[in-house]
């Protein structure tokens, strides 16, 4: 699919060196969203590094992911300040209202859903990112009028 | 080739502006609480109304909940602090000042200068114990000078201490100096900053590194995030005067890649060192060479842990190793590496430009200088504050901050977030202090603090850390991998209520409690490295100290605080039933009973408390308590 741009963008990168492993992987991520198969496979070649070890590298960390993003990325911080703030409430309703869990994307590609770690808002907790879009001191109704927006713009397309 | 004279930057701060300044709070605190939007209303408002201001977007100046804090400065009045400036709010406001009104509402405080004409009825900032009971030395320029733009890090003293240390001091004076000082490492650990540099120095080694360990991952720690936000160039320079040090040319920060904007900070900040020469090869003609690069940690809680960064940024899996050897003697690439935090770095400037006897005069006897927290939870204001080391915690809880919000009752504080301790109102008073809060059974960690009001639940929180310390075990040794599973499952165990289709269910949930414990002490003192032997600490100090919070969940299945939902006890209100039965094919236990037309009742053992029934029910009839 990209693979002549991944080409390009290994190219940037010396042959054969595992320390530029994450930040290629932190690349392609970026570029496109999430790490695809043919990619580790091309960064394998050249970094000449197995694919199972990078595959390893990569499942270790928080910040890879391995399927696409939707077209609305919700991002819900579970940082301490927003925990102590309820956002595991808003999480139990988001997975329902969205239908999906941590890291997955709902069938219709509309919507994905990330738990992060700590999104930095803990004087605005509780902290949701919408497409890099902050909504602080979220409540419940907030929340379901959001996703509620969405759907009713996507509805009129 | 730049020279010292070259970096004496024209004054910038002037005390009589000719034109108004503005300055909004942008770090990543500002920026969530909507700055970037205030900023953008500012420039319409400005270019609208044909004014000639300068608008510039400085760091956090510690009041994080205060934010889009806006300080604007016009020609002859005292600078103005205006807090929670939404963008809405910004022509009105913006007008009022122009016409020399005060919008009294936004005023938060003012800069006390005797040239200038004060607002009337606004507190100076040094009659605000947020400010008067602080000693920003680390944090002196955060949110007053633009973090994007050397000349104003230059104007305020900047690089000065560098510039000595590679003109006047040798390696190893630089090395003696720190030692003097009594700088110790601002993580957690403590260790005597200078004599880590020492054994670097002193190492045989063709290459060293340095490496600034920025990788603050605790959920609710932000210090290192705020230094960097508000002043990149003073953790550049405690860098590269550790790199001189120790005789290193090459120097990575590895910071979370979640601090987008800490990463735009210092990408500008290292960008603008080497085209002033600061950075580079042959530093201001001395010989003397360093290059800094960016490291973005793929975000692993355990890669704050040194020989597990020195493998994250080899390009491997984040797990430790065993020390010896440590990083010092064998590290980054197998060479002889220097690992500090974020704030140790910005320390060093000052000791170097001041001396050490003034660093070893700020702090108690084994604690020297300052040390910076990050505050939040449920109290009034949230933010990041800089004080003595010996300060206690009571000051900066209850003058400092503010004190609880709502003016509750404090119940808890977690002083270094997930794998340190938990402290009630009574260990108030003990003072910060590395050996203080050892003697004290307590340990500083790197500065984070949570702080829980009586809404919040002990049991609950555990069990939120215990999950996280799950999550971010490595799996390489067993106690932690295999004990932060164990501490996650009796956590889920003693917030729910037992499955009463299971029947030994009760009599494992007290078993489960029994072994924590034991389990506790095994994690402790058989763990590889730092995250397995503290992630049960704050389980095993909160077990002293809030026994009884345990025994309610585990005895009386009950939550006093209301926030385990799991324990709540549902029935039906016989009055507000309607006898429609609704509920009933949504209870998944069968625990409704009853007959169409009739009123239903809830059967309290066979209940879950998954709270089902209450969504269902459209007649508000089933009771919570």
């Amino acid at each position: 699919m990209h693979d002549d741009n991944i080409d390009s963008l290994l190219k940037t990168y010396p042959a054969g060196r595992q320390e530029y492993l994450i930040p290629a992987l932190q690349e392609i991520q970026h570029r496109w969203g999430f790490i695809s198969e043919e990619a580790v496979k091309k960064l394998a070649e050249y970094l000449r590094v197995p694919s199972s070890v990078i595959y390893g590298v990569a499942t270790f960390y928080n910040q890879f992911r391995f399927v696409r993003q939707g077209k609305y990325h919700f991002q819900i911080c579970y940082g301490t300040a927003c925990y102590l703030f309820g956002t595991s409430t808003l999480l139990e309703e988001l997975e329902s209202m969205l239908g999906i869990k941590d890291g997955e994307i709902s069938d219709d590609g509309l919507f994905s859903l990330e738990v992060a770690g700590c999104l930095g808002g803990c004087a605005q907790a509780p902290v949701v990112a919408v497409n890099g879009e902050f909504y602080t001191h979220v409540t419940l109704h907030q929340l379901r009028q959001i996703v509620e927006n969405i759907r009713l713009e996507e509805n009129l397309r | 080739m730049a020279t010292f004279a070259d970096l004496d930057s024209t004054q910038i701060y002037r005390r009589h502006v000719t034109v108004p300044s503005i300055k909004v709070g942008m770090g990543t605190c500002g920026t969530i609480a909507g700055a970037n939007r205030t900023f953008e209303a500012i420039q319409q408002y400005l270019s609208e109304r044909s004014i000639s201001a300068n608008c510039v977007r400085v760091g956090c100046l510690g009041l994080c909940s205060l934010e889009p804090l806006v300080e604007v400065h016009l020609p002859g009045r005292c600078r103005l602090l205006l807090k929670n400036v939404h963008h809405s709010e910004v022509f009105p406001i913006l007008d009022d000042l122009f016409h020399q009104i005060l919008p009294e509402e936004y005023a938060f405080a003012q800069y006390r200068d005797e040239a200038l004409s004060p607002w009337n009825n606004v507190p100076f900032v040094e009659e605000l114990p947020f400010f008067s009971l602080q000693n920003r030395v680390v944090l002196a320029n955060c949110g007053k000078i633009n973090p994007f733009d050397i000349e104003e890090y230059l104007s305020a003293g900047g690089y000065k201490a560098f510039q000595k240390a590679i003109s006047v001091y040798t390696s190893a004076e630089v090395c003696d100096l720190i030692e003097e000082s009594g700088l110790r490492g601002r993580s957690g650990g403590g260790f005597p900053t200078g004599r880590k540099w020492k054994s670097v120095l002193y190492s045989n080694a063709a290459q060293k590194y340095v490496i600034c360990n920025a990788e603050e991952s605790d959920p609710g720690a932000f210090m290192d995030r705020a230094i960097i936000e508000g002043d990149p160039h003073r953790v550049l320079e405690g860098i590269s005067i550790a790199a001189y040090a120790v005789g290193a040319t090459k120097a990575y920060i590895y910071i979370r890649t979640e601090y987008t904007i800490a990463i735009q900070t210092l990408e500008q900040a290292i960008r603008q060192a080497r085209e002033k020469g600061l950075l580079g090869q042959n530093i201001l003609n001395s010989g003397f060479s360093l290059d800094i690069s960016i490291k973005k940690c793929p975000g692993a809680f355990v890669c704050g842990e040194e020989t597990a960064l020195i493998a994250s940024i080899e390009g491997k899996r984040g797990m430790p190793e065993t020390k010896p050897p440590y990083p010092s003697a064998q590290g980054l690439f197998k060479k002889p590496t220097v690992v500090n935090n974020v704030e140790t770095f910005a320390n060093v400037p000052a000791i170097i430009q001041n001396g050490p006897a003034w660093f070893a005069a700020i702090g108690t006897a084994q604690s020297k200088g300052t040390k910076i927290f990050a505050i939040s939870g449920k109290t009034k204001y949230t933010g990041v504050v800089e004080v003595n080391m010996g300060t206690t915690l009571r000051k900066i809880i209850f003058d400092i901050i503010g004190g609880i919000k709502d003016n509750k009752r404090l119940r808890a504080i977690f002083l270094g977030g997930p794998i340190g301790h938990c402290l009630t109102e009574s260990e108030m008073d003990i003072p910060i202090g590395f050996d203080e809060l050892r003697q004290a059974g307590l340990s500083m960690g790197s500065g984070g603090m949570v702080v829980l009001d009586e809404d919040n639940c002990i049991v609950d929180t555990l069990r939120y850390f215990s999950h996280f310390m799950q999550h971010q075990s490595c799996g390489k040794c067993i106690p932690c991998r295999e004990g932060t599973r164990r501490l996650s499952e009796i956590f889920d165990k003693l917030t729910r209520k037992p499955d009463p289709l299971y029947k030994s269910a009760p009599i494992e949930r007290i078993k489960a409690i029994m072994q924590l414990e034991p389990l506790a002490d095994v994690m402790r003192t058989t763990s590889l490295c730092g995250l397995g032997q503290s992630a049960a600490t704050p389980v095993l100090s909160a077990l002293q100290k809030f026994k009884s919070d345990f025994e309610e969940h585990l005895y009386e299945r009950k939550c006093s605080a209301n926030v385990c939902k799991q324990l709540r006890s549902y029935s039906i209100s016989p009055k507000a039933c309607t006898g429609c039965g609704v509920c009933v094919p949504k209870c998944p236990t069968e625990a409704i009973k009853g007959s169409l037309r009739s009123t239903y009742y809830i059967i309290e053992e066979l209940c879950i408390s998954c709270g089902k029934c209450v969504d269902a029910c459209k007649f508000n009839a089933i009771l919570i308590q």
